[in-house]
């Protein structure tokens, strides 16, 4: 009754300035928000909780491979489990695998998609689309409130039992079966599960409302091809999570129903095929790597022009680049499954396929070069990130050229060359997108300016220590060493070694970044609505910082050909 | 054959660039079958299939993408310094140039195809079991195969649990079981032998013979996967699945690999380790074991290690 009422209000000429009047306050604000920039806001908070927990479990396997031998996770099993001697031995094995297997499944569905697509995506596609809101705000509520109970069951999987008398879930992030179903008769297992499948409906329902919102609410005059590259990295990527997700649903229903109900889609002694959770699962996994980097494209789009003081170089070739990586992506994904037995005409389709991914790649590339090119460019702690980036990046991609060719990666898969790999792209590519973003965006959303100096020390530190953490692993992975190993060869030690250093480096620009977020929120710095100057062309510049609780009462008219 | 004469002064040229990667090129000169302290570079080759494996990454890929990151950097060192906003007060506002963005999707996909070709019989030789026929690359990844590989006269059959490996010579119809040495059994009975690598029955081969090797794990069990990095194969381990390589041994001496695929607990404690001994130290061991059906006494009949 209380909605009737307040749309005839609106429908009898309510006047827009009253809305104030609607702003909840305390917990309600919250709880209940069908804002999006409020959504967008929690979505960040939530990014960050998750990533510091994942960032702590990383921090233990690190401190268990600093040395060859077992250091710390029988001492951890003992204080979690209290068992003692080979039992502590072999809970602490055990939990190794629990660690490497809740650390992937936090960061990639937990940390880095909540912070790109349902954070920056939910508070500035609307705004840079010049939209009062997404269109469908109570989708958006139930969205961000799934993720909270999905991480709480990643969690809480860690402390029932998986394998017959071991707690947790340890079958890594892919969950192949027969690993992930015979191997795991413990409900951990279906704790998992369910966490992405709760995980899973939050992003398909969050992609929907971010898709409409971007097909149906653009601002007058601003056509698809005048949209800012961030909207359209959010509509890729969107579409990547509404064909993607429902495959993943997919194969962890059949191997719940594998697990509970007698099915044997992938058990070979009930004639099925363990084989096809993998195809199944890579082809979802395979496009959630994009997921994960395609926003972040967007994101160093518009700081390089904005610090560059020069429009973005390319426009049409950046924005159909992000379109043909995310279509080339759906159909790349057995790179992944080289080693399975796949005949010699299927890996040279798939070695084919992967590498063409490399040309639009290095089309956005050259492009974010060509942006600065000519460009007057200021060295703030944004561009400093989008730099990193683009440098990052480039390591990332080009060690996946490598794994691209099968021949190849007869000697690196399954190893630690695999995991310099896609932390490149994943830790120091879509991570910095991240920061990148957050420093740009935090005098919009919040209002106040960080401290340059702090920013950029948070960037040099960590910089230097993830650089430290992953560049010696791509030397661990050609000599050999095995992914998911809690314990290795005496000839690997050396690089583990420094790599454990690069996490402690990275731990104390955590810390710096927490500091300045802090010190911003105290010093209370006014920012103004565009700290960035003629280069910030985008229309959540041209709002108050932070931006009215509602914005466009009167929709912006987009007649610059140049509103990108 | 133009063709011919053009992909082989491609395969010289490779070669040249690899000899002018002294650090890698000198490295490939220690002791093949197991990692080094501080290795950063792939184990040594005593296979066809890792000669090519190596030529492929040490003298394409990692010149291509060192090149490539470097270029990269260099152009953000470039932008960094002519364009900075002291350097460069006053942006220009260019937002298109046809031919470098031609140029800048055409070059990668030359690139790429260079890439491929090898690329493409890498991967066909590791994919196709020797007929004695077919010739293989070898270190020469630009010919069209130079190197002669004899049909395959053993098979193996190496089937992971959990966890430890089965071995099967398959036509002799005997089987063993692999396990893991702790560091006290290897100071009791292998010292000197690597910690995490050493087992007690190494899966003993024939030099200079062609192993066809099956590979698949118990069918109630996880999936697993084998590897030995020296003779560059790397094989799922799938229950319900027999997969297949093979691998031509030219050296004598013990080549360690580790499983590969996430298995449980003990993923890290089922090594890999192929003993590859002369033609007549194998048959008097495969006669022995054969016989006695014990591994054990079999394996007496070699020397020691």
């Amino acid at each position: 009754m209380a909605n009737t009422a307040h749309l005839e209000a609106h429908a009898t000429g309510h006047d827009h300035a009253s809305h104030d009047h609607h702003t909840p306050t305390g917990w309600r604000r919250w709880v209940y928000s069908t804002n999006h920039k409020d959504i967008g806001i929690m979505y960040l908070v939530f990014s960050i909780i998750a990533g510091v927990i994942g960032g702590l479990l990383s921090g233990l396997m690190r401190m268990e491979l600093q040395e060859p031998g077992i250091q710390i996770f029988h001492g951890l099993a003992a204080m979690a489990y209290g068992v003692d001697g080979d039992a502590a031995l072999d809970a602490g094995k055990h939990m190794f695998n629990v660690f490497v297997s809740a650390h992937a499944l936090i960061m990639v569905f937990f940390t880095v998609m909540p912070a790109t697509m349902g954070g920056f995506a939910n508070y500035f596609a609307p705004l840079m689309v010049g939209a009062p809101d997404t269109a469908f705000p109570r989708i958006n509520n139930i969205a961000f409130w799934l993720l909270p109970p999905a991480l709480l069951l990643t969690v809480l999987s860690m402390f029932f039992e998986g394998p017959a008398g071991a707690f947790g879930f340890g079958g890594g992030w892919t969950a192949y079966p027969p690993l992930a179903t015979s191997g795991h008769p413990g409900p951990a297992t279906d704790f998992v599960i369910f966490s992405l499948h709760v995980a899973g409906v939050s992003s398909i329902l969050g992609a929907i409302n971010l898709i409409t919102t971007i097909l149906n609410m653009r601002a007058p005059g601003m056509t698809l091809h005048k949209m800012p590259l961030f909207a359209w990295s959010v509509l890729v990527t969107a579409f990547l999570l509404l064909l993607a997700l429902p495959v993943l649903a997919g194969a962890i229903t059949m191997m719940l129903t594998d697990r509970n109900f007698g099915t044997s889609f992938f058990a070979p002694e009930g004639g099925g095929d363990p084989v096809l959770y993998q195809h199944l699962f890579w082809f979802f996994g395979h496009p959630e790597v994009y997921i994960m980097i395609l926003p972040g494209f967007g994101i160093i789009s518009h700081i390089v022009a904005t610090f560059s003081r020069k429009p973005v170089f390319g426009y049409m070739a950046m924005a159909y680049a992000m379109v043909a990586i995310g279509f080339v992506g759906f159909v790349v994904w057995a790179h992944h499954m080289y080693t399975t037995g796949l005949s010699l005409d299927v890996q040279r389709y798939f070695v084919a396929a992967t590498m063409v991914i490399a040309v639009p790649t290095g089309v956005k590339i050259f492009s974010w070069i060509a942006t600065m090119w000519g460009g007057s460019i200021t060295f703030r702690t944004p561009m400093l990130w989008a730099i990193g980036f683009i440098f990052l990046f480039t390591v990332g991609g080009v060690t996946g050229v490598v794994l691209a060719n099968a021949g190849a990666d007869r000697a690196l898969h399954d190893t630690y060359y695999v995991v310099a790999h896609f932390h490149y792209v994943l830790s120091l590519g879509a991570v910095f997108s991240i920061f990148a973003g957050w420093y740009y965006w935090f005098p919009k959303m919040f209002g106040y300016m960080y401290s340059e100096f702090l920013g950029k020390l948070h960037f040099w530190i960590m910089f230097i220590g993830v650089n430290l953490i992953f560049f010696p692993q791509h030397f661990l992975g050609l000599a050999g060493m095995p992914r998911r190993y809690v314990d290795y060869p005496d000839a690997f030690a050396l690089w583990n070694r420094v790599s454990s250093i690069g996490y402690y480096i990275t731990f104390v620009a955590m810390i710096v970044f927490f500091y300045a977020t802090w010190e911003a929120f105290r010093k209370k710095r006014v920012a103004g609505d565009n700290p960035w100057g003629d280069g910030a062309t985008t229309l959540e510049w041209t709002l108050s910082s932070p931006p009215p609780f509602h914005q466009f009462s009167t929709l912006p008219k987009i007649e610059s050909s140049n509103a990108h | 054959m133009v063709t011919g004469q053009f992909v082989r002064k491609l395969g010289a040229a490779s070669a040249a660039a690899l000899a002018l990667m002294p650090t890698l090129a000198a490295a490939q000169q220690g002791s093949a079958g197991h990692p080094e302290p501080g290795q950063i570079h792939l184990q040594p080759s005593v296979t066809p299939i890792m000669d090519s494996i190596v030529a492929f990454h040490d003298g394409i890929l990692l010149w291509t993408i060192s090149l490539i990151v470097l270029f990269v950097l260099a152009l953000l060192v470039i932008v960094m310094v002519r364009f900075n906003a002291k350097a460069n007060p006053v942006p220009a506002r260019f937002t298109h140039n046809t031919l470098i963005e031609v140029v800048w999707t055409v070059v990668p996909i030359v690139i790429l195809i260079v890439i491929a070709i090898p690329s493409f019989g890498v991967l066909s030789d590791q994919m196709t079991v020797p007929d004695g026929e077919r010739k293989y690359l070898g270190a020469n990844i630009f010919s069209f195969g130079e190197v002669e590989v004899p049909a395959a006269s053993l098979t193996v059959k190496a089937s992971g649990e959990q966890w430890y490996w089965n071995y099967e010579y398959v036509d002799q119809g005997v089987a063993f079981d692999s396990n893991i040495l702790s560091e006290e059994e290897i100071a009791a009975t292998k010292p000197g032998q690597p910690r995490l690598l050493a087992v007690n029955n190494e899966l003993v081969v024939p030099v200079d013979t062609t192993v066809r090797l099956q590979v698949t794990a118990s069918p109630s069990g996880v999936i697993h996967a084998f590897a030995v990095p020296s003779f560059g194969i790397k094989v799922d381990a799938v229950p319900g699945r027999l997969n297949e390589t093979w691998f031509y041994a030219r050296e004598t001496g013990i080549y360690y690999g580790q499983c590969s695929e996430l298995c449980g607990k003990d993923h890290a404690y089922m090594p890999i380790a192929v003993r590859v001994v002369s033609a007549e130290e194998f048959e008097a061991f495969i006669t022995a074991f054969a016989e006695s059906r014990d591994y054990a006494s079999a394996a007496a009949v070699l020397p020691a290690l």
